[in-house]
């Protein structure tokens, strides 16, 4: 049995939040230069040169990318041989949220209640998604989702019958609808299987994954590729411009299912796809 | 690339088309959800809006805190739609222009071409650069409401890109017509 204070999940969460704002990720930037040297669209092409831009000025001079520095979404894999001391977990992550985006100048976007509407004034409480792990390691990941993305988000309940094809016309006429809305090009998280708030919470796990990294179920693979050059006919193009790269990529997952259903839920990503995480 | 100045006249919306390429220079005011609904409930009772109306342009941003000896933090635009419901009524008093991301529905379109007003598209994402083009901000309404106020932002060079015009264009659809694949 490993000890570990919970204020190294604060210290961590506390730089995540600000790194996560500040650096968006290398395989993001691959895509955009990709995406700067192949979009048929000129104005596309020009969209891409901004946000390459954006992310260098947001990096050297520690700024966020995003003004939306989204809810605080936090993943914890806890391992079942880890005992975490020295207080409240969930206190523990908040306290980060709290230092964090007072410290990197972070703007904080979470409202006490959906009807009230009253902001918390620190962005707590983060969102926590905990799983019980073998190992004695504890994985941090943080993912600060804006809220324009978000919106466009959605999650159908199918009957069985629809089948693939079903599954792929969901995803893409969720993404048409988005249009111009998310910030394309956009990331497409899709959680097929399992209920229907599994469904959701996989669907945003997806979104975690290395840009560009195949499904591990090879079926699943293929879904993903069809649908994401399904998107690329759409037109919408980057920030709904025109043009090709309407998505960067499109990440699937799995969970078996009850045999009356097949949930699918699609988590629409914006471009800066943030997520950063740590091994304590 | 065509250069504007605020606030707005008839003459200077009539040339813009959807597509261009603009840069903004003067003064814009900042204001989003909960902004709006508090125009609304000035308006309803027979009060003056916080922001002189007749030929501005709102920008849709909730920027982030300001790091000292900056005016501003990050600041690109927020979805425009969420809008949607306010924004007809703010051009029928006389605003010109709105600066935003993503689609507008037919009412917001049709009081730009009835009133002659515009809508632009900021680079969403782009918050951190757009902020280079704002060199002074001051919170004039609604301190409450924090990252929500209603800010005067002086701007010079503000880029943008049309998207729906006084003529009924529309750069989205147009995007689209001209980039889908069957």
């Amino acid at each position: 049995m490993r000890e570990l204070d919970v204020v190294e999940v604060t210290k961590a969460i506390k730089e995540l939040s600000m790194n996560s704002n500040f650096e968006i990720g290398e395989d993001v930037l691959a895509a955009f230069n990709d995406g700067l040297e192949n979009e048929v669209s000129p104005a596309g092409r020009a969209v891409f040169e901004e946000l390459i831009e954006n992310a260098k000025i947001a990096k050297d001079e520690r700024v966020p990318y995003c003004q939306d520095t989204g809810l605080a979404v936090v993943f914890l894999d806890i391992g079942q041989d880890v005992h975490l001391t020295g207080g409240d977990l969930t206190e523990a992550v908040n306290e980060g949220v709290r230092q964090g985006y007072e410290e990197g100048y972070l703007r904080k976007s979470s409202l006490d209640h959906p009807l009230r509407r009253k902001n918390t004034g620190d962005n707590t409480p983060a969102i926590i998604h905990t799983r019980i792990v073998p190992g004695e390691e504890v994985h941090v990941t943080f993912a600060p989702k804006g809220g324009g993305s978000e919106n466009m988000s959605r999650i159908a309940m199918m009957p069985p019958s629809k089948g693939r094809e079903g599954v792929i016309d969901f995803v893409v006429d969720v993404v048409r609808q988005a249009g111009s809305n998310p910030c394309p090009p956009i990331v497409v998280g899709v959680g097929m299987g399992g209920t229907f708030e599994y469904a959701a919470v996989m669907a945003k796990r997806a979104l975690l994954r290395e840009l560009g990294k195949p499904a591990a179920d090879s079926d699943n693979a293929e879904i993903e590729k069809e649908i994401f050059e399904r998107i690329k006919k759409l037109g919408i193009g980057p920030q709904g411009f025109g043009g090709r790269y309407t998505a960067l990529a499109v990440q699937l997952e799995s969970a078996n299912c009850h045999l009356a259903s097949l949930p699918v839920a699609v988590n629409i990503q914006c471009h800066a796809a943030r997520h950063k995480e740590v091994v304590l | 690339m065509k250069k504007i100045t605020t606030p707005l006249t008839d003459e200077t919306v009539k040339d813009l088309k959807a597509g261009d390429k603009v840069l903004i220079t003067g003064e814009i005011y900042t204001g989003r959800d909960a902004a709006h609904k508090c125009f609304m409930e000035e308006l309803d009772a027979g009060k003056e809006l916080p922001f002189p109306v007749k030929g501005a342009i709102i920008y849709y941003v909730g920027p982030s805190p300001a790091k000292p000896g900056k005016p501003i933090g990050s600041a690109g635009p927020t979805t425009s739609y969420r809008m949607d419901v306010y924004a007809p009524r703010l051009i029928e008093l006389g605003m010109k222009g709105m600066i935003g991301k993503g689609m507008r529905n037919q009412e917001v379109k049709d009081a730009c071409v009835k009133h002659g007003a515009v809508y632009f598209a900021a680079t969403g994402g782009a918050a951190a650069l757009i902020a280079r083009s704002i060199t002074a901000a001051e919170v004039v309404a609604y301190e409450d409401l924090g990252p929500e106020a209603v800010r005067r932002l002086t701007v010079e060079d503000f880029p943008c890109t049309v998207i729906n015009d006084v003529h009924g264009n529309d750069l989205y659809e147009q995007g689209v017509k001209e980039y889908a694949e069957a």
